[in-house]
């Protein structure tokens, strides 16, 4: 395994306060805290930021830093003694960012505060049975590839974010997980996950038969981004319980190949 | 109700067959020569022959041939993978360790998968990587870190990802793997390092080491004693492997040719024969088990790795039908062994070689007194870089000719000094120096003069290792060699130039200046009834086909 340098590890540690957000962050600050936050910091305190013992940084617990300052300045310049080193170029409008994010994070974890605690293993029965998601999704060898593959998404999702994926879909879908619906010139029609296009081809993966195709756009009569998304919504589907379960199945997929 | 029983059972059996087709099976592998339009295995088919059934570019057409598509790598490295072809998607390495699936017809990317090389990784002679090996619907890479990785082929998605080696003990993986019915072979560089090499067997779908053969015998197994006693010389005595062997199903046989012995210039502190280093081994597919070896150069001094692609044909030999061997050899010799049982039929310089003079009746070469390192510095040829290299020669059982990309009148001079084995550090023992002014050349414009080295293709009658022809470049060559059942042969080389020759004269047909070093071979597959041809050259992926 390649060596791992861990970025953001212990911003905090054990009996933290909770660090008060010093003003209101708009929209593009937050998404752009997100970016980079996924870069710099995920990898070692994960999409919720808990992956660190006592430094629950998704959840605005803060043993080190009590002001938005004191957190832009451990970005920048890490936690002599620990994991935690200082991230090479980052620059103070960016680590601003970064605690924007952070700060966004606390208060949109609320959405799924008030589920029953889940179970992974019951969850998976759900991700294999009543939730049919291996009629779309693969984790590890198993399930199709049609849909995104979900082998490491705990390793790349919010708890939240999984939560709004599956009893709102639509509500979005990620760049890389667009499809298309094409339709050749001889009247064939083919509804593909879009992996790569140019201003002449398109590169997409066929959700049929699960082949890499590519296509001259010259060889066909209309293309388009299928808007939304070809998953069902479990918000009727499951129970609460169910639901929750099958949310802690998937933030425990973490399988980065080892 | 029955018609639909029926459409049920017929719509299984399509997805079933189509699934089936869409993978690469062993059965796929193993008769990849009945599906010339695809490249499955490294070097083409488990023979390595480097030779391509499918004729459409011919002869006379090949001055048609045209740039499809190229690839800028994202890296300034050797370019040194041969892709592999499957049904239309092409898989190959972006150095060091990036796998790209692209549309083999237009060259647009499909997706990559980026494995991050640990820092200890420390490969001797460039971040490079020379290609795939694929299973199924399953990727392999063998790192310069001394991992493999199982990568799916349909979303580059790792599936598996284990260490193979210590890279900070100087093990690297450069070569691809190669696939061998549920099992991934793949064996270790670092020769430079002292390391103790060896091939190793990986289960496809886990990972799971299944057997492990030591290139260097421990104490107790047969070998051993070509070590020297009392002495920790073979646990730090090279024998790498770093080029992709081949595998006879008959036989059940995989081949591998193995590097040099450590030092590589200076052999006083591991005397005797040094097995199986500068040798060929011949295991079994299943267990590993050596069935038998031979060495090519006994206690080597000159960095002779043997790490050249073992070309399997079948061939009539004195009279009968024989399961043959061609080897031609960084020592600058010709061979054709037995590949059954290993028996020396034939060796023969290609090149210029002042360090052996023939052969006994064993295939033992008979040294030549006084041609060794020395502290001033003794004459050699061939050179360091010997009279070919890893470069991937080719056989045309159209023609019945042998091609090796070759570095003729070259020399070097050979010094040796002390060295003390440390962990991940050179184990090199003297260095390997010029001869003439012009040496192995490092400016970007050439000056040299013939009698100071050259490349050339040289085509051989395996027979009698006699040359039939040569097509000679003015600067020494890195690439490798495909042949086509329409008589064409397709190499390239430090000039920046890939071409096209006749197979059956060496006649120039068509030349293509690609700007940058090929360090590659070719390789050729179809699409709807088109032939392409791909080379690597300089950091980018050319693709050609007959202008339409």
């Amino acid at each position: 395994m390649s060596s791992r340098v861990c970025i953001l590890v212990a911003i905090l540690a054990a009996a933290a306060l909770p660090a008060v957000a010093q003003h209101e962050y708009t929209e593009s600050e937050i998404e752009a805290g997100k970016q980079q936050y996924s870069t710099a910091c995920n990898r070692c305190h994960g999409p919720d930021g808990d992956n660190i013992a006592n430094a629950d940084i998704g959840h605005g617990k803060f043993r080190r830093a009590t002001s938005d300052a004191d957190l832009v300045g451990l970005i920048r310049n890490g936690i002599p003694g620990t994991r935690m080193a200082p991230i090479a170029n980052m620059s103070e409008p960016n680590a601003q960012t970064i605690v924007a994010y952070m700060r966004s994070m606390a208060a949109t974890a609320a959405a799924v505060a008030a589920l029953p605690a889940g179970d992974g293993g019951r969850g998976k029965t759900v991700f294999e049975g009543k939730g049919a998601c291996g009629t779309c999704h693969r984790v590890g060898d198993r399930g199709s590839r049609s849909g995104p593959d979900l082998s490491q998404i705990g390793a790349q999702r919010r708890m939240v974010e999984i939560h709004r994926s599956l009893v709102d879909p639509d509500a979005e879908i990620i760049p890389a997980n667009r499809s298309l619906r094409i339709v050749t010139k001889d009247g064939a029609t083919i509804t593909g996950r879009l992996l790569n296009q140019d201003t002449f081809t398109l590169q997409v993966l066929d959700t049929k038969d699960e082949k890499l195709k590519s296509f001259s756009k010259s060889n066909l009569r209309e293309y388009a981004f299928v808007s939304n998304s070809s998953m069902p919504s479990y918000k009727d589907k499951l129970s609460s319980q169910e639901l929750s379960d099958l949310i802690s199945y998937l933030t425990s997929l973490k399988g980065q190949a080892n | 109700m029955r018609h639909t029983i029926v459409r049920r059972a017929l719509f299984i059996i399509l997805i079933a067959s189509g699934s089936l087709l869409a993978q690469v099976s062993n059965e796929r592998i193993l008769h990849s020569t009945q599906e010339p339009q695809n490249w499955l295995t490294h070097h083409g088919n488990y023979n390595s022959q480097r030779y391509s059934t499918l004729s459409q570019v011919t002869p006379e057409n090949v001055k048609n041939l045209e740039i499809q598509w190229l690839y800028q790598s994202r890296s300034l490295e050797k370019f040194e993978a041969t892709p592999l072809v499957v049904d239309g998607i092409m898989y190959t390495v972006q150095a060091p360790n990036d796998i790209l699936a692209i549309d083999a017809a237009t060259g647009r990317l499909f997706w990559t998968y980026s494995h991050t090389p640990d820092a200890a990784a420390r490969p001797c002679c460039g971040r490079v990587n020379r290609g795939l090996a694929i299973l199924g619907d399953t990727l392999f890479m063998a790192t310069i870190d001394a991992r493999l990785v199982a990568v799916d082929a349909k979303n580059g998605r790792p599936l598996w990802n284990v260490a193979v080696a210590r890279p900070e003990s100087g093990y690297a993986m450069t070569l691809a793997p190669l696939v061998v019915k549920d099992k991934v072979i793949v064996g270790t560089a670092g020769g430079e390092y002292g390391i103790r090499g060896f091939i190793a067997a990986y289960d496809a779908r886990t990972g799971k080491e299944a057997w492990r053969f030591y290139t260097i015998p421990g104490p107790g197994e047969p070998g051993h004693e070509t070590w020297p006693a009392n002495s920790n010389a073979w646990e730090h005595g090279g024998a790498s492997v770093w080029v992709t062997g081949s595998y006879d199903p008959d036989l059940n046989l995989t081949y591998w040719g193995i590097g040099n012995p450590g030092p590589d210039w200076n052999g006083d502190d591991r005397g005797g024969d040094n097995l199986y280093a500068c040798s060929v081994v011949a295991l079994d597919a299943d267990t590993g088990k050596l069935k038998w070896y031979y060495q090519f150069s006994p206690h080597d001094e000159f960095d002779y790795d043997s790490t050249q692609v073992p070309v399997l044909a079948d061939m009539q030999w004195k009279g009968s039908p024989r399961k043959v061997m061609l080897w031609a050899n960084r020592n600058g010799f010709f061979y054709v062994l037995d590949r059954t049982t290993g028996q020396f039929l034939l060796g023969k310089p290609f090149v210029e070689v002042n360090w052996a003079s023939g052969f006994d009746e064993k295939g033992r070469p008979q040294r030549v007194p006084g041609m060794v390192p020395t502290t001033q510095g003794t004459l050699i040829l061939p050179g360091n870089q010997g009279g070919t290299n890893w470069y991937n020669p080719s056989y045309s059982p159209k023609t019945g000719l042998f091609y090796i990309p070759t570095w003729a009148n070259y020399s070097s001079l050979y010094v040796k000094q002390s060295v003390e084995y440390v962990e991940g550090r050179n184990f090199g023992g003297g260095a390997p120096r010029a001869t003439t002014q012009s040496g192995i050349r490092t400016t970007a414009n050439n000056y040299a003069k013939e009698d100071e080295g050259y490349g050339a293709i040289r085509a051989l009658d395996p027979h009698t290792g006699e040359m039939k022809w040569q097509f000679k470049m003015t600067d020494v060559t890195d690439a490798g060699v495909l042949t086509t059942a329409s008589n064409l042969l397709f190499s390239g080389g430090r000039e920046g130039y890939f071409y096209a020759l006749d197979a059956r004269d060496g006649k120039l047909l068509w030349k293509f200046p690609v700007g940058g070093r090929v360090v590659a071979g070719p390789m050729t597959f179809s699409l709807a009834g088109r032939q392409y041809v791909s080379i690597a050259a300089g950091n980018s992926l050319f693709t050609f086909a007959l202008k339409q």
